[in-house]
């Protein structure tokens, strides 16, 4: 197992009411799985995120990364979120740069292979306000596989995206994830973007939420988002956030 | 040309402000109040004997070393204070007590500790200019967004590596404000210290053009010339919010 979440909880505290967010939540990812997670919106979902990349501790329960509790983020697990974190103050190379220690070698060539991979190469030496928000996104995943984390945390990472750019970072996120194996945890409220991704899927219920349903996702890759079987998926997903839709 | 544009405007209001001035002195008849043209030929006078350039060096350096002392002091207490939860708590209601003071208000006592002169002058410079100036970078670090704060931690990368790469350069468009503002201070406060009992600078030439005969051609020159000074003052640092590294805080 990579990862394996052992009844985790999380409470707010709130106008002095204590919210119950997330309430006794286990599921376990194996080594270069790639797990979605889908929930209604207002779930918990992020908080979720924060607390296995270890941004935020658990009431109770624990995160086991390899073997080990988890509790502070760490470099083994790179978070990526919707808002973005690429720094604006450094270029593109020095972001890449930026979580290389000094001592690795061949640090420059390193992160010229990466913005390479992502097809940032000529923008090197730009800021990120130069950048489109494509580009920007490009940069962020760049700087994260350039450290070799064994596991990518992506929250909504394409949300902020529009719709064809969204897709098109999807299929790049696949090409690159088949050339290099990570285990992958993605939090998404897009159903069709699970689809098209995950290995399974894990349905969150409403708050306080727990897995209220798991979905293994057997299609082969390159996948058909429009294919029956893929939508007959997306359907059955929809029913479980309570979605009901005729295809 | 776009240039042009942009400056026409302010230049005809100020020659419509120059002739209206002109025209009231001829009007009124004064005797004392200067016309433009007394003015300008007071500047002349001032400049050809050298004086001026005097005048205008010694208010510099004040405003130079007092602000430069500052900066050197209150950018690194800042960036700690903005860091350190209890630094920030012990110190902060202090500076918050001291920065309304006028620094007008501090005459006396710095004559009393440094005497009548330089280190009198640059002592009230300093005050003036570093209370902004550490109030602004520690605002900076309160406000560096905390995904950028995550990410850094996320990456684990050493301390040192986390302040030069992370920290400074997150807090530096806010160091550049609190520099605007401080340096913009100190030109003020530079002109009232010389005022009292120093022998050079722009604020004493005007107090002794005042006292030796009435000369208020020289007064009026003066003022413009300061203003002028403070105007450019102010355009340098201006450069400095146009460097790449801080372009994105200003971008849009």
């Amino acid at each position: 197992m990579k990862i394996s979440l052992q009844n985790v909880r999380k409470s707010f505290e709130k106008d002095k009411q204590r919210l119950e967010v997330i309430s006794n939540l286990s599921f376990d990812v194996r080594d270069g799985e790639f797990v979605a997670i889908v929930g209604p919106s207002g779930c918990g979902k992020t908080t979720l995120m924060n607390i296995i990349a270890g941004f935020l501790p658990p009431d109770s329960g624990s995160i086991i990364v390899d073997g080990a509790p988890r509790t502070e983020p760490n470099r083994k697990g790179i978070l990526i979120t919707q808002q973005g974190s690429v720094f604006p103050w450094l270029t593109v190379r020095q972001n890449l740069l930026f979580g290389l220690p000094e001592q690795t070698p061949d640090r420059e060539a390193l992160a010229e292979e990466y913005a390479d991979l992502v097809g940032l190469k000529g923008f090197e030496h730009n800021y990120p306000h130069e950048l489109s928000g494509g580009m920007l996104k490009r940069c962020e995943i760049a700087r994260a596989l350039v450290v070799k984390p064994e596991i990518l945390y992506m929250d909504e990472p394409f949300s902020a995206l529009d719709a064809l750019m969204s897709l098109r970072m999807q299929n790049e996120l696949l090409r690159i994830l088949a050339k290099e194996k990570h285990t992958v945890l993605l939090i998404t409220h897009d159903v069709e973007e699970a689809v098209h991704l995950a290995d399974r899927i894990l349905v969150l219920s409403p708050r306080p939420t727990s897995i209220q349903a798991s979905f293994d996702v057997k299609l082969p890759h390159p996948r058909r988002v429009s294919s029956p079987e893929a939508q007959a998926l997306r359907v059955a997903i929809l029913k479980e956030l309570g979605v009901a839709e005729t295809v | 040309m776009n240039r042009l544009k942009h400056t026409l405007p302010s230049i005809i209001v100020a020659a419509v402000l120059i002739a209206v001035w002109w025209l009231l002195v001829v009007y009124t008849e004064s005797r004392i109040f200067p016309t433009p043209k007394k003015v300008v030929e007071g500047t002349l006078e001032l400049a050809r004997d050298g004086s001026l350039w005097e005048h205008i060096g010694s208010s510099l350096m004040r405003v130079g070393s007092g602000f430069g002392l500052a900066v050197l002091f209150a950018i690194p207490l800042g960036l700690w204070m903005g860091r350190v939860h209890g630094a920030f708590v012990t110190l902060n209601p202090i500076f918050q007590i001291l920065r309304p003071i006028s620094p007008i208000a501090w005459i006396p006592i710095s004559i009393l500790w440094f005497g009548v002169g330089n280190a009198s002058a640059i002592y009230l410079i300093f005050i003036a200019s570093v209370f902004p100036m550490i109030v602004q970078t520690t605002v900076g670090v309160h406000t560096i967004e905390k995904r950028f704060l995550r990410a850094a931690v996320n990456f684990g990368v050493p301390r040192d590596k986390f302040f030069l790469q992370v920290v400074l350069p997150a807090t530096l468009p806010q160091i550049i404000t609190g520099m605007r503002i401080g340096l913009g201070v100190a030109w003020l406060v530079v002109v009232a210290a010389e005022m009292i009992a120093l022998r050079s600078g722009l604020g004493y030439m005007i107090m002794d053009a005042r006292n030796a005969g009435n000369r208020y051609e020289l007064v009026v020159a003066g003022m413009i010339i300061i203003g002028l000074i403070g105007l450019m003052l102010d355009g340098i640092m201006r450069l400095l919010e146009s460097m790449k590294i801080v372009r994105w805080r200003y971008a849009h």
